[in-house]
């Protein structure tokens, strides 16, 4: 049953050719046998898991389940779940028991999806590899040796390795669509303001933006139908209809223009991912694309850009974390200013520390015009590349990573090599456009991601493109040896 | 030398909104500590801020009060500073582009004369929650109720000159506010608050001098004891060869002294920066014409109306117009008499505020009600009672003995106007007094009150007294 997709796990339900219950309890199963090499979960909810399933099934027995009643999934563990320990895999929150439900837990819940538990992640997503998490590294399931990327590599690694059907993850920077390359698995970041941020702990708000990480472009196709729209309570959400996502995915995408940017082929790439990339876009040549370079000139600005903006942002965001109301609290605090910097000294991580003293030190008196504000006018000249380039082409494609994924410890010590790990996912998420890695084959045994970027709000076309190609081939569908 | 004082004023006005300005928690004063606290407000993990249109709506009103301009765009910031009241570890509040810009406030001064005052901005932003430092042994307790709560933040220019133009330009902005039905001034409650930036420079001087901020002085009494303290000692200390230096000063209302709380060097870096959790504030037209339509009339267009309307003097129009309770009251108990306002003004102003202060009374506790008080102030016009034992019904009134028409009945107060009875008291008078009466003939003009008291009293007060003089007049020139 593992190795079904998300589409054909509800068929089944809906012809009750395995209950929930059934499901739920093999993937617990898997879990339970299997997580140990790869540490993909923080918390598992085996007795959640199993009262949602018992009332999917009860839905399912009255033909009451929508197209994803009982299907079990997997949530990133930034997302808040209403009595289930959130910890962002902090220590800072290592007892943190959420009090309510983030807007996409909630979702999900409405449509019948099962959680089994809350996976991994690099600490308050910081990182690209999955080792800053206070639970330890993540794995890759395709070798044990290498990361799974980041930050949502837990959500990546539990998907690649059939421990779940699908996961949320979030991506601020590439957390989703880097990690599903590296894990051979389709995700997608919609555009920001697509999926609500309520109840999704804050990184750098102005470009966190959850979606989901499957095996297919239809499950994520499935997955986002349940997960998008707008939400009152958060600001930022834009109140646009939200289309059936599946019914887009039959689409012919013959005369579609592909963009294919000359700074994501160049310096940096590794030619092996390149050779790769090229193969991908052949097939969409075979497919009755057309295929039209162009330029981003601004894309060697998005990473300086980014590592301004997004500790700033962060610096801000953690302040709540300050040991008072939730979260850790040092020992025997001798007066406030002791438990401020007690508390947050050994809560937080030294990823974690080090994006808070970069984006405080930008926002700081006397340094505020010269770093934050001078990022937000390259941000907009990064947004206005796109914008000109979405005036020739439908898509833009590229590697979703420049290399396939690097071993544990390769860079844990080298912060710059790792932010490189993001250059060609980070630009996307400063001008807010939806982006989809796919899987498009391999470097030796590690896979490779193809990058698909859209224009805003056409993740319906993003998700078409992404199933056409997985229609003409099979990379999508291959699983590693360990956990087939 | 002599020295010219410069303040300019921060109001805090927390907006009468009936939930908090980005979350749907209550406001209410005085609930048990954090059980008006919600997740947005404890600042936990994942939450976020959504702004409350009436808090915007109560801004626009105020801008549009004080001539200055409602921003289309505007923007909140975060102010990034630690304390454990504060559970985000960030103020929400509005920075480079405010929502209110540039209006002014015009103020009586004691010559008469009146005074512009310029409003720089008005901000929104939301309140911390308290500290509470008493009952927790060594330790601090948290009360969030507070956190969240709409404030509305009033700058002023640095156009006052002295404690005395602070307070009048203060008394008139929580005149303006509570009018405006926007706060309910209470500054016992901290509705109302206020911190003064002053500053001393030599008379003549054009720049100004380095500036103390005082934090927090939470009453008119206050402001001024505060900032009098202050300009003495910035002058004594410049007098004696020292500097003013910028620092936050605490006023000490129980030592009656300002002191020193932190430096400009121990000063926060607040890092404001726009709030990435909320969109650019936009507001258009019609949400000001809106807001433009709920405006009552203002303070000063009352006084300018009660004066021409009602024929009052400018001080009694002032008074009468200091709060919108007491103008309508005022007005109300015009419309019941049907006539003689400036009857209806001096017992307002007179009895009826004198019973309130006596009993520190609010006018909505008042036992008399403004039907009550008119229904008496009729009697006076008809003649039933005199104006001076309508001192004594108001009293029987305040005191619930029911309205005027039913104490004057059950204490037999109705007015004697029958000129027989009358001249049938003073004859009584007249021959019990032959001394005085000769004396009075003899040229003693000032025994006319001595009769007439004594007339007033043998009626037990009730004779007419405009028939009282009249006769009493006749009789003696007989």
């Amino acid at each position: 049953m593992h190795n079904k997709t998300i589409a054909e796990l509800a068929r089944g339900l809906k012809a009750r050719e395995f209950s929930s219950e059934e499901l739920t309890l093999a993937f617990l199963k898997r879990i339970e046998q299997l997580d140990g090499q790869l540490n993909s979960f923080i918390t598992v909810t085996p007795e959640i898991a199993l009262a949602q399933a018992i009332e999917a099934d009860a839905l399912l027995a009255d033909d009451m389940g929508g197209p994803l009643t009982g299907v079990p999934i997997a949530h990133k563990d930034i997302f808040c779940t209403n009595g289930v320990r959130t910890s962002c895999a902090s220590r800072m929150l290592d007892t943190f028991i959420a009090p309510y439900n983030a807007t996409v837990v909630e979702r999900w819940r409405a449509a019948g999806l099962v959680m089994l538990g809350k996976t991994n992640m690099d600490e308050f997503a910081m990182g690209s590899s999955n080792e800053t998490s206070f639970y330890g590294p993540v794995k890759n399931p395709w070798d044990i040796n290498a990361v799974p990327g980041g930050s949502s590599g837990g959500s990546a690694a539990a998907v690649a390795a059939r421990l779940a059907p699908g996961a949320t993850g979030t991506d601020t920077g590439g957390s989703i669509r880097q990690p599903a390359a590296l894990c051979g698995i389709t995700g997608i970041k919609p555009t920001y303001g697509r999926v609500s941020r309520y109840g999704m702990i804050a990184f750098a708000s102005s470009l966190d933006q959850a979606g989901p990480m499957a095996r297919t472009a239809e499950d994520c196709a499935l997955l986002l139908s349940a997960m998008a729209g707008f939400d009152e309570r958060d600001s930022t959400s834009v109140d646009q209809h939200v289309p059936d996502y599946t019914a887009t995915l039959n689409n012919p995408i013959k005369g579609l223009r592909i963009g294919l940017p000359k700074e994501y082929f160049g310096e940096g790439l590794d030619p092996a991912v390149g050779k790769v990339i090229e193969e991908a876009i052949n097939q969409y040549r075979k497919l009755g694309a057309e295929i039209v370079e162009i330029s981003l000139p601004n894309t060697h600005l998005a990473v300086p850009t980014y590592y301004v903006v997004a500790p700033a942002e962060c610096s801000s965001n953690l302040s709540r974390m300050d040991g008072v109301r939730f979260g850790h609290r040092c020992d025997k605090p001798k007066n406030l200013e002791d438990l401020y910097k007690r508390s947050r000294g050994e809560g937080f991580g030294t990823e974690v520390k080090r994006r808070i003293m970069i984006g405080t030190y930008a926002l700081s008196a006397g340094y505020y015009d010269a770093y934050y504000l001078k990022a937000q006018q390259l941000r907009r000249l990064i947004s206005d590349d796109f914008t000109n380039a979405f005036q020739q082409v439908d898509v833009i494609m590229g590697p979703a990573s420049p290399t396939v994924a690097f071993n544990l410890g390769e860079k844990s010590d080298d912060p710059v090599a790792m932010y490189l790990a993001d250059i060609y996912t980070i630009a996307v998420n400063l001008a807010g456009l939806p982006g989809m890695s796919v899987p498009a084959g391999f470097v030796g045994h590690r896979p490779v991601g193809l990058q698909i970027i859209g224009n805003y709000f056409d993740e319906a076309r993003l998700l078409n493109v992404a199933h056409q190609y997985q229609l003409a081939t099979d990379w999508h569908t291959q699983a590693p040896e360990a956990f087939k | 030398m002599e020295w010219e004082t410069v303040i300019g004023l921060e109001v805090h006005a927390q907006l009468s909104t009936k939930s908090k300005i980005f979350s749907g928690a209550a406001t209410a004063y005085g609930a048990e500590p954090n059980t008006q606290a919600c997740a947005v407000d404890l600042g936990l993990p994942g939450v976020l801020p959504v702004l409350n249109k009436e808090a915007v709506r109560m801004a626009a009103k105020f801008g549009l009060a004080v001539g200055a301009t409602v921003s289309k765009r505007s923007v909140f910031a975060r102010k990034n500073y630690f304390y454990p009241d504060l559970p985000k570890g960030y103020q929400i509040s509005q920075f480079e582009l405010p929502v209110v810009a540039g209006g002014h406030l015009d103020i009586e001064l004691d010559d008469g004369s009146v005074k512009r005052v310029g409003i720089t901005r008005a901000h929104l932003e939301e309140d911390a929650g308290k500290s509470l430092h008493e009952d927790f042994h060594g330790m601090t307790g948290i009360d969030l109720n507070r956190a969240g709560t709409p404030l509305l933040e009033i700058v002023s220019e640095p156009d006052l000159r002295s404690a005395k133009e602070a307070v009048a330009y203060l008394k008139k902005l929580h005149s303006l506010v509570v009018y405006l039905e926007i706060c309910d001034g209470n500054m016992q409650e901290g509705s109302f608050r206020c911190d003064a930036n002053v500053s001393v420079r030599p008379k003549g001087q054009a720049k100004f001098g380095t500036r103390a901020e005082i934090k927090n002085v939470n009453s008119f009494r206050f402001v001024e004891k505060a900032i009098e303290y202050e300009v003495e000692r910035q002058i004594a200390l410049i007098e004696s060869g020292g500097t003013v230096v910028q620092e936050t000063r605490l006023y000490d209302a129980d030592k009656g002294e300002t002191r020193s709380m932190r430096s400009k060097e121990e000063a926060n870096d607040y890092r404001y920066f726009p709030d990435p959790d909320l969109l650019p504030l936009e507001i258009d037209d019609s949400f000001i014409e809106a807001a433009r339509a709920t405006l009552p009339e203002l303070p000063d267009a009352k006084k300018q109306r009660f004066t021409e309307q009602y024929g009052l003097s400018a001080y009694d129009a002032g008074v009468l117009s200091a709060t919108r309770e007491m103008a309508d009251f005022y007005e109300s108990v015009v419309k019941q008499v049907g006539g003689d306002p400036k009857l209806c003004a001096n017992w307002v102003m007179g009895d009826f505020s004198g019973f309130l202060n006596k009993d520190s009374k609010e006018l909505h506790e008042a036992p008399v009600n403004a039907a009550m008080l008119a229904g008496m102030l009729k009697r006076i016009l008809d003649n039933t009672i005199s104006g001076k034992i309508a001192k004594d019904v108001f009293e029987a009134m305040w005191n619930g003995e029911g309205d005027a028409d039913a104490v004057i009945a059950k204490k037999g107060l109705k007015q004697i106007t029958d000129t027989g009875a009358i001249e049938k008291i003073i004859d009584e008078v007249l021959a019990a007094n032959p001394d005085s009466v000769a004396a009075y003939k003899g040229g003693k003009d000032k025994l006319f009150g001595f009769f007439v008291g004594q007339v007033m009293k043998a009626s037990q007060g009730k004779a007419n007294p405009a028939q009282l003089n009249e006769l009493l007049k006749k009789k003696l020139s007989q």
